[in-house]
């Protein structure tokens, strides 16, 4: 079986697979901060850059584009070179994407508590960091496509769609919502007009949450997956069908993050209407996946692998579940501006996004350093770990999300708001906001428990077994 | 046969496939963000609405800065709990000189669409340095830097200009009439905040982030007023 040329370079998947764990920590810490910033407000520290307004962009930053980011190409650059079996097409490129990155990412760990922001959710970096993103991206685009171009096996696996349309994707948005014009060389003003600027905003966002935690995520999920297990997709013809539904659908969605705004109401209808389309082909995905174990559902109980990408799958399935929900106006008129939003998303990051990179690293980090895992024991307790802090998390914030919402809503016979004073509706989350930052902590010690497994495993003794039989 | 399509021509050429997956991910941000420029389907314009005075665009500028949109929403939805807390809902074109837009996703405090106008600016002197001196159980931090950081005039004109180019009506030549009007404004400020023996450098930050406050949703309130659908 000629699986695992000598070729390739596993190398880069090591810098990305060990940079990953490592903003992992960084980035799960900056978001234990400032929950407990939320529960009590001292933490602030009363410096400027240690407020809640400038570590809350740096937290979603941290997990969106370091970890989040950095485990996506670590997942690519691997199954990438195997599925089209031939080495990347460019080293330099590589070590550009690479190298271009984490400094990308230092910038923001420095520029973003200094005050320094474009102020816009989720796209926060400024206009020189902008650019830089876009061309490490384009070096990243440019390795990946000619690594297409001289690739060995004719047709393109499903994973590779994916990466595709994240490449695409990611570009278009990036560049459109980043249009600015600099006043100095550390600001800029959006060149979109308000309501404008809100609508490509959330086109961008939402999109960033579809096209680089969603369709690529599946794409290691459709590569990963039948190698954890063993076992070959469930069905070819619903991956086709769902692929295509879930880009050409998710795309409309963003407006569902203005709903009974000023954005001209057309527009609030066609997110909330293409947001409850899309449950289709997200639940077409989980199901693939989920049905994928058909026959090896009994390893579930021995292999934490496994473990992390059934609990992964599953969270990607309610979350996709609750999303299309929360975008129909009526649910959203309770929802909108409070936790909800926050547990909702959590769901999708620490559930979806963060247990099937864990479950990957798991599988990959043995492999790509040749070595026996330290401990199944403990990667195990990361599994528990993380699977009770996540509902910890999310539960907590959706009773705090439905509380607030009612509270804010509650008119009493006389037709007079029942809580005026608007710090009554933020008090009565605390003892929530405590444990959300519990569930939280959980998740961050599960990810220094599984540092502390890769240390020992990159130490430990050398299986040459492993790359030969799993490639 | 359409999966045959796609084993069969679709996955051997990765240029066609990149061209489809292209066009499907682009039609729906067209169809959307397109008709906004056009007067027919985007949002309208408000006559009423006029742009930042120089010292509220320094302190708008403050409050991207300290991030405030990650607690705070500038958007009062139509329905009734929203109107009697905040104020009349917010129309598209209270916006329409914002760059870029700070609606906010999240309140973890209140929205402050209509704050302008709604307390005294000594109120916000006091809020800004101790927020539980004027809201007992807020958990918002102290923002102590702003009563002894300096806003800097030259960055107001470079701003100025920049919104100019972008196309908020502005006075042409901002060199010439932006410092006197920053310096007008902190000076009001400041000696309003004097009279209530709160001590503020007309330059300073606090002073031009009072501005910005007071001035939110002034000119939407006027424009309701005047008949603004």
């Amino acid at each position: 079986m000629k699986t695992d040329s000598p070729n390739y370079d596993d190398a880069i998947v090591r810098k990305f697979a060990g940079v990953t764990v490592l903003w992992a920590a960084v980035g799960m810490l900056v978001g234990v901060i400032i929950a407990l910033q939320l529960a009590w407000w001292p933490a602030n520290l009363g410096l400027p850059w240690t407020t809640f307004g400038r570590l809350r962009p740096l937290h979603t930053n941290a997990v969106i584009f370091a970890f989040a980011g950095n485990a996506l190409f670590a997942g690519i650059y691997w199954s990438m070179q195997r599925l089209l079996k031939v080495r990347m097409f460019n080293d330099t490129l590589s070590a550009i994407h690479f190298w271009g990155w984490q400094f990308i990412i230092v910038l923001a760990a420095v520029t973003l508590p200094l005050g320094l922001t474009a102020g816009k959710e989720y796209a926060e970096l400024i206009w020189p960091i902008d650019i830089l993103i876009a061309l490490v991206w384009v070096a990243f685009a440019v390795n990946f496509f000619g690594t297409i171009a001289v690739r060995k096996v004719s047709h393109l696996y499903v994973s590779i769609w994916f990466y595709m349309s994240m490449i695409i994707t990611i570009t278009m948005l990036h560049v459109t919502n980043s249009l600015a014009l600099p006043v100095s060389a550390l600001k800029a003003y959006s060149i979109f007009p308000g309501m404008t600027d809100a609508l490509v905003q959330w086109w961008y966002g939402h999109n960033a949450v579809g096209f680089l935690l969603t369709t690529p995520f599946l794409g290691l999920m459709y590569y990963f997956l039948p190698r954890a297990s063993g076992r070959p997709v469930y069905s070819y013809r619903l991956s086709i069908i769902h692929f295509w539904a879930l880009v050409f659908l998710y795309i409309w969605a963003g407006p569902h993050h203005l709903l009974y705004s000023a954005l001209p109401d057309w527009a609030q209808t066609l997110g909330m209407v293409f947001s409850v389309m899309l449950i289709a082909p997200s639940w077409g995905g989980m199901l693939n996946g989920l049905l994928t174990l058909r026959g090896a559902w009994d390893r579930l109980r021995t292999d934490p692998i496994l473990k992390f990408f059934v609990v992964g799958v599953t969270f990607y399935g309610m979350s996709t579940f609750e999303g299309p929900m929360m975008s129909i106006r009526a649910v959203n008129s309770l929802s909108h501006y409070t936790d909800w939003t926050i547990g909702h998303v959590h769901s999708g990051a620490l559930g979806w996004v963060g247990m099937v990179t864990f479950g990957m690293l798991y599988w990959l980090f043995p492999r790509a350093w040749h070595k026996k895992l330290y401990s199944e024991d403990l990667a195990t307790a990361h599994f528990w770990l993380a699977t009770i802090g996540i509902v910890l998390y999310v539960v907590a914030m959706w009773v705090a999300g439905v509380t607030q919402g009612l509270m804010w809503r509650d008119v009493n016979a006389d037709g007079l708001l029942e809580y005026p004073n608007f710090v009554d509706t933020v008090t009565r989350l605390l003892p929530f906001y405590w444990i959300r930052v519990i569930g939280g902590l959980m998740y961050l010690v599960g990810v220094l428990i599984m540092a502390f497994n890769f240390i020992k495993t990159a130490n430990g003794t050398t299986d040459a077994n492993l790359e030969v039989a799993n490639g | 046969m359409a999966e045959n399509f796609h084993r069969g021509v679709l996955e051997p050429n990765a240029r066609l496939f990149a061209v489809l997956s292209t066009v499907a991910v682009t039609i729906g941000g067209l169809v959307e963000i397109v008709p906004m420029y056009s007067s027919a389907a985007g949002p309208e314009h408000m006559d009423e609405v006029t742009p930042y005075s120089p010292l509220e665009l320094a302190g708008r500028d403050i409050y991207i800065r300290e991030g405030c949109y990650n607690c705070h929403s500038q958007m009062i939805r139509p329905m009734q709990a929203e109107t009697l807390r905040y104020g009349p809902w917010t129309r598209a074109g209270e916006y329409q000189y914002d760059h870029p837009f700070q609606l906010g996703s999240r309140r973890i405090g209140p929205d402050l669409q209509r704050v302008g106008g709604k307390y005294p600016d000594a109120w916000h002197y006091d809020h800004m340095k101790d927020p539980r001196s004027t809201s007992p159980g807020s958990i918002m931090p102290p923002y102590t830097w702003l009563y002894d950081a300096k806003i800097s005039t030259n960055d107001v004109v470079a701003s100025v200009g920049a919104m100019t180019t972008l196309g908020v009506p502005y006075e042409a030549s901002p060199e010439s009439w932006v410092p006197a009007s920053v310096e007008k404004q902190g000076k009001e400020i400041s000696a309003r905040l004097a009279e209530s023996n709160r001590d503020a450098a007309p330059d300073s930050e606090i002073v031009a982030l009072t501005a910005y406050l007071q001035r939110l949703g002034v000119d939407g309130r006027k424009a309701i007023a005047a008949g603004s659908k």
